[in-house]
C-alpha cells in the first residue's frame, strides 16, 4: 500500500473523535467514542434525508419542466427545515378506532430498525461503527424487521386502505427479500466472507493501476448488481414498485391515518431504509470505500464512499422521475418468474466462475464468454418466456 | 452481570410466549409471537452465537412472521375484527395435550444429552466451519429439508393454481 493509505485526512475523523473523547476521563472514554460514532451516523444522515427529499423535488421538479421549490432561501436550499419545522408543529390525529398502541410504535420501530442496518457498513478505511464477522447477516436481518413496522402501521389505523396495503406490501417485500439475498450470495461466494470489511479489502486490487477490481466488473458481479438495485428499489417502498403507497389508489396506504411528525418519520425511515441499501450495494459490487485508480488513492475513502452513495441515490431518483408504477401482478410475476431464476442462474454463474480462477490466460476468455452466454441466454429465454402470453390486453366491457 | 442479562432475556422470551397465548386478538398474539423471536435471537446473541441470531431474525422475525401474518389476514373472514371467541373445553384439553408432548420430546432430548458443565472457554464457531459442518457430515439432513421445503412450496403452488372458471374471464 502507497503513502496514501495513512495519510492524516484518512485519520482525520477518528483524530478528532479522540480529541472530543480526550476530555473526558479514561474510563468513559470507550462508551463516549461509540457514542460519537452513533451520533455523527445520525446527524450525517439525518442532514443526507434532509438534503436528499430536496434534491428530489428539485430533480423530479427539472424533469417535469418546472423549478422545484425555490422560495426558501437561496435556491430553496432551506426547504427541508421549513417543512420538518411545518411537520413538528402539526396536529397528531389517531383515529379513534385505531389501535392505540401499534399506531405509535409502528413508526417509532421502523425509524429503529432502519437506523440499526448503518452500523455495520464500511463509511471508510478506518470508519467502520460495528466489524462484525457476519456483519452482511446483521444488514438484512435488521432490515427485514422493517417489514413488520410496515405491517403495524397499515393494520393499526383500522381503515380498509391501509389494511389493504399492509397486505401489499408484505407480499412485495417477501417477494423481493428472495432476489435480494440471492444477488449478494455470489458476492459472500467470491470474497468468502460474510463480513462487509474484508469485502471491500478483497475489491482493492488493481489491474495496472487503471482497472479496479470490483465485483461488478464480472459478469456475474454486473448481473448481481442489476438484480440488487432493483430489489432495492422494491424493498425501499420506491418507484416503480410503490404499490404499499399508491397515493393515487390507496390514499398513501399504510400512511393514511398518520400525520404530523409521524408521516415525517415514515418518510425519514424511507430514506434512511434507501441509503443504507445503496451503502451496502456500494460495498458488495462497487468496491465500497475503495479509488477508482490507484493513483487517486490520496483523496480520501470516505470521499469515494460518498460519491458512490450520492451516484447510487441520484440514479434512484431518476428512477422514479421516469418509470410508471407496476400493477400488483406485475409485480409478483416480474419477482418470482424473472428475478429468482435469474438470480439463480447468476449464482450457478459465479460459481462456475471460482472455478476458473486458476486458469490460464486464453482459458480466461472462455471464462468471461460462457458467463456471458449463459446470463445472456438466461436472460433471453426469460424475458421471453414471461412476455408470452400477455400481448396486448383485451378490455371486456359489461354489454351496455 | 451474565446472568442478570440471562434472566432478563428469559423473562421476555417466556413473557411474551405466554401474553401471546393469554390474548384473544390474534394479531397482538401474532405481533408478540415475533417479540420472542427477537428475544430467542438475542439469547442466542447472549451465548456468543452471532450467526444463529441475524439467522433467526432474518428467518423468524423477517420472513415467517410474514406468512403468519399473511394465514391471519387471508383466513378471517371480516376484515377488522381480529378477536376469537374463547375456545371450547375439548380444544383446551388438545392444547394442552399436544403442548405437553412436545414438552415431554423437548424434557427426554435436553436431559439425555451430555452437557460438559466443565469450564472449558466457549468454542467460536466461525460461518465458514458451519458451512463446511452443513455441506459435509450434515449434508444429508441438509438435502432432506431442502427436498421437505421444496415438496412445500410445490404443494402451495400446486393448490394456489387451482384454475377457477371466473378468472378466465377476467384475465384474458
Amino acid at each position: 500500500m502507497t503513502w496514501a493509505t495513512d495519510s492524516y485526512l484518512e485519520w482525520a475523523p477518528l483524530l478528532l473523535r479522540d480529541w472530543i473523547s480526550g476530555f473526558f476521563p479514561s474510563a468513559l472514554r470507550g462508551v463516549i467514542n461509540d457514542l460519537i460514532g452513533i451520533v455523527s451516523i445520525l446527524a450525517v444522515f439525518g442532514l443526507l434525508f434532509a438534503f436528499l427529499t430536496l434534491a428530489e423535488r428539485k430533480i423530479l421538479g427539472r424533469i417535469q419542466n418546472r423549478p422545484g421549490p425555490n422560495r426558501t432561501g437561496p435556491f430553496g436550499l432551506l426547504q427541508p427545515f421549513a417543512d420538518g419545522i411545518k411537520m413538528l408543529t402539526k396536529e397528531d390525529i389517531v383515529p379513534r378506532a385505531a389501535d392505540q398502541l401499534l399506531h405509535f410504535l409502528a413508526p417509532v420501530a421502523l425509524v429503529a430498525f432502519s437506523l440499526l442496518t448503518f452500523a455495520v457498513i464500511p463509511y471508510g478505511r478506518h470508519l467502520v461503527p460495528v466489524d462484525l464477522d457476519a456483519g452482511v447477516l446483521y444488514f438484512f436481518a435488521a432490515s427485514a424487521s422493517t417489514e413488520l413496522a410496515v405491517f403495524m402501521a397499515g393494520w393499526a389505523s383500522h381503515n380498509k386502505y391501509s389494511l389493504l396495503a399492509a397486505m401489499r406490501a408484505l407480499a412485495q417485500l417477501i417477494s423481493y427479500e428472495l432476489p435480494l439475498l440471492l444477488s449478494i450470495v455470489p458476492v459472500v461466494l467470491a470474497a468468502g466472507s460474510l463480513s462487509p470489511s474484508v469485502i471491500v479489502a478483497k475489491q482493492g486490487v488493481w489491474t495496472l493501476g487503471l482497472l479496479p477490481h470490483w465485483y461488478v466488473f464480472t459478469p456475474w458481479g454486473f448481473a448481481g448488481f442489476v438484480i440488487f438495485l432493483i430489489s432495492a428499489l422494491a424493498e425501499s417502498n420506491r418507484s416503480p414498485f410503490d404499490l404499499p403507497e399508491a397515493e393515487s389508489e390507496l390514499v398513501a396506504g399504510h400512511l393514511t391515518e398518520y400525520s404530523g411528525f409521524k408521516y415525517a418519520l415514515f418518510f425519514m425511515a424511507e430514506y434512511f431504509g434507501m441509503c443504507a441499501l445503496n451503502g451496502l450495494g456500494v460495498t458488495l459490487f462497487l468496491g465500497g470505500w475503495q479509488a477508482p485508480c490507484a493513483f487517486l488513492e490520496f483523496i480520501p475513502s470516505y470521499v469515494w464512499f460518498g460519491a458512490k452513495l450520492l451516484g447510487l441515490l441520484l440514479g434512484f431518483i431518476w428512477i422514479r422521475a421516469t418509470l410508471p408504477r407496476l400493477r400488483m401482478d406485475q409485480l409478483m410475476r416480474f419477482a418470482w418468474k424473472f428475478l429468482v431464476p435469474l438470480s439463480l442462474a447468476n449464482l450457478a454463474v459465479a460459481a462456475l466462475w471460482q472455478l476458473g480462477t486458476g486458469w490460464s490466460e486464453p482459458l480466461q476468455l472462455v471464462r468471461w464468454a460462457g458467463a456471458i452466454a449463459i446470463l445472456a441466454g438466461t436472460f433471453w429465454a426469460l424475458g421471453r418466456k414471461l412476455s408470452s402470453g400477455f400481448g396486448p390486453r383485451v378490455y371486456q366491457y359489461a354489454p351496455s | 452481570m451474565m446472568n442478570l442479562a440471562f434472566i432478563l432475556i428469559a423473562f421476555l422470551l417466556l413473557a411474551s410466549a405466554a401474553t401471546a397465548m393469554a390474548l384473544r386478538n390474534i394479531i397482538h398474539s401474532a405481533l408478540l409471537l415475533v417479540v420472542s423471536w427477537f428475544a430467542m435471537a438475542l439469547f442466542y446473541l447472549w451465548a456468543g452465537a452471532e450467526f444463529a441470531a441475524f439467522a433467526q431474525v432474518l428467518i423468524y422475525a423477517g420472513a415467517i412472521s410474514m406468512v403468519v401474518l399473511f394465514a391471519v389476514l387471508l383466513t378471517q373472514r371480516t376484515l377488522g375484527d381480529f378477536t376469537l371467541a374463547p375456545e371450547s373445553r375439548r380444544r383446551a384439553l388438545a392444547a394442552v395435550l399436544a403442548g405437553a408432548a412436545v414438552a415431554a420430546a423437548m424434557a427426554y432430548a435436553v436431559l439425555n444429552s451430555p452437557l460438559v458443565v466443565a469450564s472449558t472457554p466457549a468454542p467460536t464457531v466461525t460461518v465458514r466451519e458451519l458451512g463446511e459442518q452443513l455441506m459435509g457430515p450434515q449434508a444429508a439432513a441438509l438435502l432432506v429439508v431442502g427436498a421437505i421445503l421444496t415438496v412445500a412450496l410445490v404443494g402451495a403452488v400446486v393448490i394456489a393454481a387451482q384454475p377457477k372458471k371466473s378468472d378466465k374471464e377476467h384475465t384474458r
